[in-house]
């Protein structure tokens, strides 16, 4: 196992290298550059003397290699940069807001499973019932409606009907009131809950149908085991791995922030950093985002595979 | 019996969910503190080098210049108290308002107008709107309350180019020692408690201020990006004001009976841009035949619902022709295609428009709307959308045969158009055509001190800028604010101004 988890670590580094280099490569590349993006068509009014001391300002008048070697080598002891537009280093802004993300994330997935599973679990050994029925058209529509619009659609429905809106921009952390917090975050938390759970829903299904045919479980239920625990022990512990899987996917790519819901609901994640930064040209703010989000991508899959071996006695990664 | 086992914790699973979803949530007020909204931050709080209108409004409350632009966009008194141009146009002296103090409690003096232009004139600054105030050669203070401008040249816009949050007065101190970045210190009627940037900005009422008010303890002003829901913490009352760009999302408001929405006459406004300097667009005809083709009341009512009025060059009231005076504001398609004719282009040709995605929200509408009338005249037009900073970059570079833009206005048509049309304008190759006429107009109303004259001019350089036809005006919108009915005394002022949130009271 320990063997194993080196390796791993090991080949995260020319992933994440490559991040780097592709991201550093591609905002440059994308026309037009800080000073534009802040100061729009203005920027046209400035001298050249102006100019020059503002690209100077951001040392944006230094050679591309000697730009990117002197951010990684930053990069490598933990400093991503300095954010100029919000006052503050790349990487406080960045642990600021993953709080909000993760949360959400969890969140999210929390609300996922539970609906996604004993709809899964319903619908399977219930299947071709009226159950299963309404339990397919639920996934249906979860994978076809798109987050945003279920959003939009919660805020106005809350707003509109119910003359509540828990969070109007004055986001609150955890800590400071955690009633609060879960009350700004249910919503968004839900809307981007309910596509998951659809696939959550679907995936538990089909894998619990393929479980429930095994030999062991009909040999669990000619011992004479209660239902319960034929389902849940034996068909549903084997049948989570593919789930497993899937939420790990998921949570790799929610810590990278919801760009659009982040927004929809104002919250200060990591994905409203990310928007924000690009749209501004925050060259070091976007590249320390991305990779960071990278870096959370691999982590997770990590975390997934050892999950697997917890799950699944099987699944060893010692030689 | 067994099966009812297996569902009861499943049943408790959805039930939490279900529960969780459910929990109503709890409203907090702001007490004497107005909770405002809006979806664009700052960029930055350094008053001589922001640009954006988002930006400018914030600093407005903060900081004051010397005058400003009123409700009515008369220059009123700021930090000045009085003024005077000499004769000749050439000296410009400033009587300044005596016992106001900065935020932190320092004196405001002639030393510390001194040191502000002087921090705008130094191109280091990297002050866009410097070359407004190039005009001014030297300046002294005979005292520590009147300070005398020396020009090089007659330059009467100066004053309403002082009129503005890029020539507000910041404390020498800070200036010398400080970070104006960040060093947030300055005389207006509100102070910078707090900003953290895409989320909120907490300013306090200045209890020092020389002004009456302001009447609220403080104003929150709260980052939400969607303008849509903007709109839905305005009704579920959250939030008791709100500025609002799109005409889309503010005209859901009309037929509101609680919450009351305030359009403001925008100076800023929506062009065609035509580069004169590329064929066939170098014919004169050919530009007034679109400027006849299109009917300019169709592009507002089907990009912008309505919301806009249709304008010529001059978009403040003050130097503005009746736009039935100008060339070819009533759609004429007969001489739309008789002026073709002249110009051997019967079968018509191709042009390109060039357009930002959503910037502004109605743009590529626009686009589409000029689309479908230049038909009529056998123009195909090529709509290119682009990302708003490439599209920035090209505009900069000239880059492109025609576009639809959105540009600035200024209260005064010289500050507003002398980066266009004048010989040695910066924007003149953006501009794409110029002539003797505009550019000695332009130099006239620059050095003319007599304000009847001055309109006389405009009006002109308004009247040729039309028949010209370098560019097709289109219209000026509204910018929009909406606020709940404890909101009492909002009274808007121009380009986004929240200066005058000072007479606003709170009555829950």
């Amino acid at each position: 196992m320990g063997r194993y988890f080196v390796q791993r670590v090991i080949a995260f580094l020319p992933t994440l290298l490559g991040v780097s280099i592709l991201v550093f490569l591609a905002i440059r590349l994308v026309p037009g550059d800080q000073i534009t993006a802040q100061l729009g068509t203005e920027a046209g009014m400035l001298t050249a003397n102006q100019r020059a001391a503002l690209e100077e300002y951001y040392g944006l008048d230094k050679p591309l290699l000697e730009q990117y070697f002197s951010w990684l080598g930053n990069a490598v002891q933990g400093n991503l940069g300095f954010s100029i537009r919000h006052g503050q280093p790349v990487t406080q802004l960045i642990l600021d807001r993953f709080p909000v993300t993760v949360e959400l994330a969890i969140l999210s997935v929390f609300i996922a499973l539970m609906i996604g599973l004993p709809i899964g679990i319903m619908s399977a050994i219930r299947h071709n019932t009226f159950i299963d029925l309404f339990g397919r058209i639920f996934s249906m529509l979860g994978l076809a409606v798109p987050n945003f619009l279920l959003g939009t659609l919660i805020i106005y429905v809350l707003s509109v009907y119910f003359g509540i809106l828990p969070n109007s921009g004055n986001y609150t952390a955890f800590t400071q009131d955690p009633l609060l917090n879960l009350q700004q975050l249910i919503f968004p938390a839900s809307a981007m809950g309910f596509s998951f759970a659809s696939s959550v829903m679907r995936m538990t299904r089909s894998s619990m149908l393929e479980v429930l045919g095994e030999d062991y479980v009909r040999t669990a239920r000619a011992k004479g085991l209660r239902e319960r625990a034929v389902v849940l022990r034996h068909a549903l512990r084997n049948a989570l791995i593919p789930v497993v899987t899937l939420i790990g996917v998921e949570i790799g790519g929610l810590l990278g922030g919801a760009f659009i819901t982040e927004s929809i609901f104002s919250l200060p994640g990591i994905g409203r950093l990310a928007v924000n930064a690009i749209s501004q040209r925050e060259y070091a703010l976007v590249q320390g985002v991305t990779l960071f989000i990278a870096l959370n991508f691999v982590i997770i899959n990590l975390a997934v595979d050892l999950i697997y071996a917890a799950i699944d006695p099987r699944i060893s990664y010692d030689r | 019996m067994r099966t009812s086992r297996v569902y009861r914790p499943l049943l408790a699973m959805l039930l939490v969910a279900a529960l969780l979803v459910a929990s109503l949530p709890a409203l907090g007020q702001g007490g004497n503190t107005l909770i405002m909204a809006r979806a664009v931050d700052s960029t930055g709080l350094d008053p001589h080098t922001q640009t954006a209108f988002a930006s400018l409004s914030l600093i407005g409350m903060i900081y004051e210049p010397l005058v400003i632009s009123d409700h009515n966009l008369d220059i009123a008194p700021a930090l000045a108290e009085s003024w005077e141009f000499a004769d000749d146009a050439l000296t410009l002296t400033f009587h300044l308002r005596q016992g106001v103090k900065f935020h932190d409690g320092s004196d405001f003096t002639a030393e510390d107008v001194i040191a502000s232009f002087e921090r705008i004139l130094n191109e280091e600054t990297g002050a866009a709107a410097r070359t407004n105030y190039v005009s001014i050669d030297t300046m002294e203070a005979p005292d520590d309350y009147t300070v005398i401008f020396h020009l090089n040249t007659p330059d009467v816009p100066l004053l309403s180019a002082m009129a503005s949050s890029n020539a507000a007065i910041l404390s020498s101190d800070v200036i010398a020692n400080g970070d104006p970045a960040t060093d947030v210190i300055g005389t207006g009627p509100f102070k910078l408690e707090s900003w953290t940037p895409e989320e909120t900005t907490i300013l306090s009422a200045n209890p020092d201020w020389w002004g009456d008010g302001p009447a609220v303890d403080g104003v929150e002003i709260r980052i939400i990006p969607d303008e849509t829901s903007i709109l839905a913490a305005l009704r579920a009352g959250t939030i008791d004001f709100a500025m609002l760009n799109d005409p889309l999302v503010a005209t859901l408001l009309i037929g509101d009976s609680t919450i009351g929405l305030y359009r403001t006459p925008a100076l800023s406004y929506h062009v065609l841009q035509l580069r004169a300097a590329i064929e066939p667009l170098d014919k004169l005809e050919v530009r007034q035949a679109i400027a006849c083709a299109l009917d300019r009341q169709q592009v507002v009512d089907v990009a912008a619902l309505g919301e806009g009025r249709v304008t010529g060059p001059l978009t403040m009231p003050l130097y503005a022709n009746p736009v039935d005076d100008l060339f070819c504001y009533t759609q004429d398609l007969d001489k739309a295609r008789e002026l073709m004719a002249q110009a051997g282009l019967e079968e018509g040709f191709t042009l390109p428009v060039m357009v930002a995605n959503a910037e502004p929200p109605t743009a590529l509408s626009e686009a589409q709307n000029i689309q479908a009338q230049l038909a009529q005249i056998n123009i195909t037009v090529e709509i290119e959308a682009l990302e708003l900073s490439v599209y920035v970059d090209r505009w900069l570079a000239g880059d492109f045969t025609s576009c639809v833009a959105l540009n600035g206005g200024r209260t005064d048509p010289y500050t507003m158009y002398s980066r266009y049309w004048q010989y040695d304008a910066r924007f003149q190759n953006v501009a794409g055509y110029i002539d003797d006429d505009l550019d000695s107009l332009m130099k006239q109303g620059q050095s003319e001190t007599d304000p009847a004259a001055r309109i006389e001019i405009f009006r002109e350089l308004e009247r040729q800028l039309a028949e010209k036809a370098p560019w097709v005006w289109l219209y000026a919108g509204y910018t929009y604010t909406a606020a709940q009915p404890a909101v009492v005394g909002w009274e808007p002022g121009a380009n986004d101004s929240l200066y005058y949130l000072y007479e606003v009271s709170l009555q829950r």
